[in-house]
């Protein structure tokens, strides 16, 4: 945890991914530390395996704009490591980028994999997470989101318990397994970026 | 008082539904049918209103309608495009008066995000001489949908709310009050109601004769804010809706801060325009959507004495939607430091049918079908399967507007196009495919309607559809298609040879043929399971 009066996140993959999840889980437990929020998110056609991204921003203060204005974002967070790369300028100097290394390859032009990391390494203080590693040693591939959070954990400015709270709610309903999984993903994640 | 998270769209609902609706009608389309998404949740718990998905925008409108007249609240919501649908009984509803608070909330889609074009929805709202509330943050969605009943009812005429994506699909804490019973029955008075040229003169007068009011109305509502800059003549900023957010975003240290008018209702607020005006020696306006405000000030001589600038001076940009950026250039202010873009552009990522979806086999099948013949005669439609435009399909030609596919192919047809194929989902046929395909079956043209049956409104999430299965078929034999060249086809792999046989039959026989595809969407296969 990082303590600050406002922090702005794009989080961003591929449309399946589950951005919308983890932006539910920070969303929630920042309200109840006492922030403001605003959450733009994609929907519709865009979700059908395209880039997605969603704009989170956090703050003790009034929040004015749904967008994060270029130069404003304190951390981006992907999925997916070319989909990290496009949304760099919205990236204050000094802010964090935090990425998975699988790439999800749905089209022909897909980058080389090596070039990608490099373009991610010029951001000074850059993570690059083997989440589906990771997700897959949590007991399923489909956790790679939870991973993610988890490895954001300690760079957010809500506290993990109020993100552990929230896996909890979130996926809760959809039975012990899934849960166990994803606190297991979280966990995982948090200690590889540690 | 409780706080809720909402997206902008449910901040609408729940102010519709707090303020005592009796009944919500609409079609899904993005980014609105988070709208009804939201209404027919509430509803199935409450019990106590109606929220139900309709056909199309002008049903939907028309239904509220029927609720307004019997004196009770109402609500219709859609995309931008769908009021064009709607734009016949939205027209003559500002003639006829409302009963009961009639609501119209209408969601824009500055920058296309899944649209066909971006109009916007406010000159419509100018063109019916109606009010029409923009609001700028989820609490003034709720406050405004609220404000918006009680104002039709008052001044008996509809009440636009015009959203954007931005609003709509964007999630922030809305505080809530308590919420207003609904209207008893009342019955509308019929020679307001019927539109005969004698009572709707009359009717059409009084509309006119509102105007000053409605401009009176608009300039002392409490969302529209003037905040002049007593120190500093130099800059005022007009903005509407949103844009005042991203005018507000580039001023968060509150310093060096110009005048600045909010606009959030319509008719424009001229006496506060004014006032902004006399103040300072330039006026910026900013606004998501056409230039309206902009052009309003314009003229034809612009302002006498003072420099105009907004998206028609080219200080912003009049395609796409606004951003904190393009507004910041605007006020001539310097870019944000950032950090530089990576060395390559990222390849862009558009989205696409999902992996096993029954489109994609329909379009293999038709693909191989019209081999040999000239391609640029597919004519679609707006769904899931609009994406049979990209590679590796590369199937379809047209995407227009609801229902274009069919009568496109018809009069292709009819110029000498051959063959001529339409593709149409089963939602977007009983949308506005059936009257086309009435019209083609009534010349027997010479086409192939492919109708893609996959039991669901499948691109906006999965909104029933009513115009699937065995009703679907009765409909397409109703409207006179013969039995014979009625074919059903199961659209998958291991059927590949017998539908490319069938398509290829279909386009030798020298008349109107429909092939209807089934296969239900794996998306909503899927959520049927996890609910089972
Ligand atoms: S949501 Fe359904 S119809 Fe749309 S692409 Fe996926 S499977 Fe096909």
């Amino acid at each position: 945890m990082t303590t600050s009066r406002k922090q702005d996140i794009i989080l961003a993959g591929v449309g399946g991914q589950g951005i919308l999840s983890i932006a539910f889980v920070i969303d929630s437990a920042a309200l109840k530390e006492g922030f403001n929020v605003k959450q733009a998110e994609v929907h519709g056609m865009a979700q059908r395996g395209g880039a997605v991204q969603s704009h989170l921003r956090l703050s003790k203060d009034r929040i004015y704009s749904d967008l994060i204005p270029r130069g404003e974002a304190d951390l981006i967070l992907s999925v997916e490591p070319l989909e990290a790369l496009r949304y760099l300028d919205f990236l204050r100097p000094g802010g964090k980028l935090i990425t998975s290394s699988t790439p999800f390859v749905n089209i022909p032009d897909y980058p080389d994999k090596d070039a990608l990391i490099g373009q991610v390494r010029r951001v000074p203080g850059s993570v690059v997470i083997d989440s589906e590693a990771l997700a897959k040693e949590a007991g399923t591939s489909k956790a790679q989101n939870t991973v993610m959070l988890g490895a954001a954990a300690k760079d957010l400015v809500v506290g993990e318990d109020g993100l552990r709270e929230f896996i909890r709610v979130l996926f809760a309903p959809r039975g012990e397994k899934i849960l166990e999984s994803n606190l297991k993903a979280f966990e995982l994640g948090r200690r590889a970026a540690l | 008082m409780t706080k809720e998270i909402l997206l902008g769209d449910e901040a609408v609902a729940l102010g519709a539904v707090h303020a005592g609706l009796t009944a919500g009608y609409s079609y899904p389309g993005t980014p609105a049918s988070e709208i009804m998404e939201y209404l027919v949740r509430a509803a199935r718990r409450a019990k106590t209103f109606v929220a139900a998905w309709s056909v199309n925008e002008k049903t939907a409108f028309e239904e509220a309608l029927g609720v307004s007249f019997a004196g009770r609240r109402a609500l219709v919501s859609m995309k931008h495009v769908g009021l064009n649908v709607a734009a016949d009984p939205f027209m003559s509803a500002a003639l006829t008066g409302v009963g009961g608070g009639f609501v119209v909330v209408v969601a824009d889609d500055p920058g296309m995000h899944s649209s066909q074009n971006e109009q916007d929805s406010r000159f419509y709202a100018q063109f019916a001489q109606i009010p029409c509330y923009e609001p700028a943050d989820h609490q003034e969605a709720y406050d405004m949908t609220r404000e918006a009943f009680d104002l039709s009812e008052r001044i008996n005429i509809p009440v636009m709310i015009r959203l954007v994506t931005r609003l709509s699909h964007s999630r922030a804490g809305v505080e809530t009050g308590e919420a207003r019973p609904q209207n008893g029955l009342r019955y509308g008075d019929r020679q307001c109601w019927t539109l005969l040229p004698m009572n709707a003169r009359a009717q059409f007068k009084r509309l006119l004769e509102l105007q000053p009011e409605l401009i009176k109305i608009s300039e002392g509502s409490r969302f529209n804010n003037l905040e002049l800059n007593p120190a500093d003549r130099s800059l005022g900023v007009i903005a509407s809706g949103i844009a005042h957010n991203y005018v507000l975003e580039n001023f968060r240290d509150g310093a060096n801060k110009p005048s600045i008018l909010k606009v959030a209702t319509y008719p424009v607020p001229e006496e506060l325009i004014k006032r902004l005006v006399a103040h300072v020696d330039k006026v910026l306006v900013a606004e998501e959507g056409y230039p309206l405000i902009e052009r309003s000030l314009k003229g034809f001589y612009g302002i006498p004495g003072k420099t105009l600038i907004g998206k028609l001076s080219g200080h912003i940009p009049l395609a796409g939607e606004l951003s904190p950026e393009s507004v910041r250039a605007a006020l001539g202010m310097k870019p944000l430091e950032r950090q530089a873009p990576s060395e390559f552009k990222p390849a862009g990522r558009p989205p696409q049918l999902c992996i096993g979806c029954p489109h994609a086999d329909t379009f293999k099948a038709l693909n191989k079908a019209l081999e040999g013949q000239a391609k640029s005669n597919v004519f679609s439609d707006i769904g899931c399967y609009t994406l049979g435009y990209f590679p590796p399909y590369s199937a379809i030609n047209t995407c227009v507007c609801m229902g274009a596919s069919v009568g496109m192919a018809k009069g292709a047809a009819e110029a000498g196009v051959f063959p001529a194929v339409a593709v149409i989902g089963d939602s977007t046929f009983g949308h506005s495919g059936i009257t086309a395909l009435l019209s083609a079956a009534a010349y027997n043209t010479n086409m192939v309607v492919i109708v893609l049956d996959n039991c669901t409104v499948a691109m906006t999430g999965g909104q029933p559809t009513f115009t699937s299965g065995d009703r679907l078929l009765k409909i397409v034999e109703g409207v006179g298609v013969p039995k014979e060249h009625i074919r059903v086809i199961t659209p998958l792999p291991k059927f590949h040879e017998q539908n490319i046989r069938v398509m290829k039959e279909e386009i030798a026989h020298p008349g109107l043929s429909v092939i209807v595809a089934v296969r239900e969407c794996l998306e909503e296969a899927r959520k049927k399971n996890k609910r089972e």
